[in-house]
């Protein structure tokens, strides 16, 4: 278990489980977050994974088990203590989600108008600091719909550290990127994970990258957790899923086909 | 066909009419439970009022160019119809008190909120569910950031303010229409068009019913606008109807209100 590499952790997930409409997505899931490390969660389109981010940060509820952030089970906080426990954390959507409607300086400074009473030279200061760990400095004047993908994703990270967050997750950071952009980002999120003392989570399916950058991996599969350890340890990993996905192998426990009848029968059958 | 097939294809209609009215009710108190929420959440918008002026500019100063071009002309239309009537009993003088009587109490309120739902209902809509779909308002979330006091009532009072200004204006400008066409047009006398005007025009049974109506259609035409784009499908076919139906329900509302406020207002 993750809780091996550090003493104390930030997050904790235990045993959860979560569905909707009948069909549970997690089934008994057990994670740890250790303070100041990058932890990856990994797995395949719909395995959930973004899920857990919004399960982490309180945004929806779980059927069974709990979340614990900072030691505090985030599903029994009023709306009041989630928004509390928020405050410690820092996400980054897969598309940046920045306002449209507000400059890259005023998207970067939203977080600090709403919850500081910063005067007005100081979040200047803030925000230019942010945008420079960034590289985007420059660019503070732009609108969002003149920024690239990658530079949305940095103007986004710059805003999810503006409070300097405890915990920052990823939601994709690296789906959609050119090399370079991805690259940029990779490193961003191993620097400023190390530079603000904070700890990274990230979900992601691009194995590269994130065996890079990350101390522990758990693997997502059909609710639960298939595997776990450092990158090092999956990348030689004899388990039939982890070398699947790790090597990018078209068919093995993960089938190539969904779930369906009788192939013959299917096309013989006039009414679909 | 078979007894059998015909119980199964009723019991399937039957199933159908009663999911859609199921899902009727299910969002007319997802609208209240919103209407609430905006209504608790209002201190925000109080404490800092550029967030509601930035919104008024968007809603009100910008359906400004529609409202007014409409009053003109409706006013106008009003004045040839009016005069055309009117002259048949010889009471052609009388034009400027219907001018007046028909947009401040009716026309005014009904006519700029139908153009209201049609020019910043559709904005709020498409505008509140693509923030919904490119994670705009889950971010805000996710930065203990309340949407609903910082995007929706912000919003909702902009609507409220901006619609009875909106409303007198139109009446305003229709007038002015209606003045044009009667006065130098027509060739009705000036003096006869506003003195019959102020001394028909009465300011709480008129004027002040008048804005009651404007207000409240104000209050439904944003809640539903805002309501449509909160709770749109975040797709952009999701946001796409959305936006249709926040005209279609509220101007079906507007009128129907229009009806039940009216039978309130008139006594017999």
């Amino acid at each position: 278990m993750a809780q091996n590499i550090v003493g104390q952790n930030i997050v904790e997930i235990d045993n959860l489980s979560f569905g909707y409409k009948g069909r549970l997505l997690h089934k008994g899931i057990n994670m740890a977050f250790p303070k100041g490390k990058v932890v990856a969660i990994m797995g395949g389109s719909g395995s959930g994974k973004t899920t857990l981010l919004r399960l982490i940060g309180g945004q929806i509820k779980p059927n069974e088990g709990e979340v614990r952030v900072d030691g505090e089970v985030v599903h029994q906080q009023t709306r009041e203590g989630i928004y509390q426990l928020r405050r410690k954390m820092g996400m980054l959507f897969q598309h940046g989600a920045l306002f449209t409607d507000l400059s890259v300086f005023e998207n970067v400074a939203f977080p600090m108008r709403e919850h500081t009473d910063l005067p007005e030279s100081m979040i200047r200061d803030l925000v230019l600091m942010k945008l420079h760990a960034v590289g985007l400095r420059g660019a503070h004047k732009l609108m969002p719909a003149e920024l690239s993908g990658g530079m949305s994703r940095r103007v986004a990270l710059a805003r999810a550290i503006a409070l300097d967050p405890e915990i920052i997750m990823y939601d994709e950071p690296f789906a959609g990127l050119d090399p370079i952009s991805m690259g940029v980002i990779c490193d961003l999120i191993r620097t400023l994970n190390d530079a603000l003392g904070a700890t990274s989570i990230i979900v992601s399916h691009d194995v590269k990258e994130t065996f890079l950058i990350a101390d522990y991996v758990y693997f997502v599969a059909d609710g639960r957790v298939a595997a776990e350890g450092t990158p090092e340890d999956l990348q030689v990993s004899s388990l039939p899923f982890v070398h699947q996905f790790v090597h990018g192998e078209k068919d093995g426990p993960v089938p190539f086909h969904y779930a369906a009848g009788d192939y013959k029968q299917d096309l013989m059958e006039l009414d679909p | 066909m078979t007894r059998v097939g015909l119980l199964v294809r009723l019991a399937r209609t039957l199933r159908n009419i009663g999911h859609r009215f199921v899902d009727r009710l299910w969002r007319l108190g997802a609208g209240a439970r919103l209407f609430w929420l905006t209504l608790i959440s209002s201190g925000e918008s109080f404490r800092r009022p550029w967030l509601v002026i930035r919104e008024v500019y968007s809603t009100g100063v910008l359906s400004l160019i529609i409202i007014l071009v409409s009053a003109f002309f409706v006013g106008m239309v009003l004045g040839l119809q009016g005069y055309n009537t009117l002259q048949r009993y010889g009471s052609s003088e009388a034009i400027g008190v219907l001018v007046a009587l028909a947009l401040v109490r009716e026309l005014g309120p009904v006519v700029t909120a139908l153009l209201f739902a049609g020019r910043a209902g559709t904005a709020i809509t498409a505008e509140i569910g693509l923030m919904k779909a490119t994670e705009q308002l889950s971010a805000m979330e996710m930065m203990a950031v309340s949407p609903v006091s910082r995007v929706i009532a912000p919003r909702f009072w902009a609507g409220v303010i901006s619609m009875p200004i909106l409303a007198t204006l139109f009446s305003m400008v229709g007038i002015l229409g209606g003045y044009m066409v009667a006065v130098p047009l027509i060739g009705v006398d000036a003096g006869a068009f506003w003195s019959q005007m102020q001394a028909n025009v009465d300011w709480r049974d008129d004027i002040v019913n008048g804005l009651i109506k404007s207000v409240v259609f104000g209050v439904a035409c944003t809640i539903i606008a805002l309501f449509e784009g909160y709770d749109a499908p975040p797709t952009a076919e999701g946001v796409s109807r959305a936006t249709t139906r926040t005209v279609v329900t509220s101007s079906l509302v507007v009128l129907g209100l229009d009806f039940v406020l009216t039978s309130f207002m008139i006594t017999v």
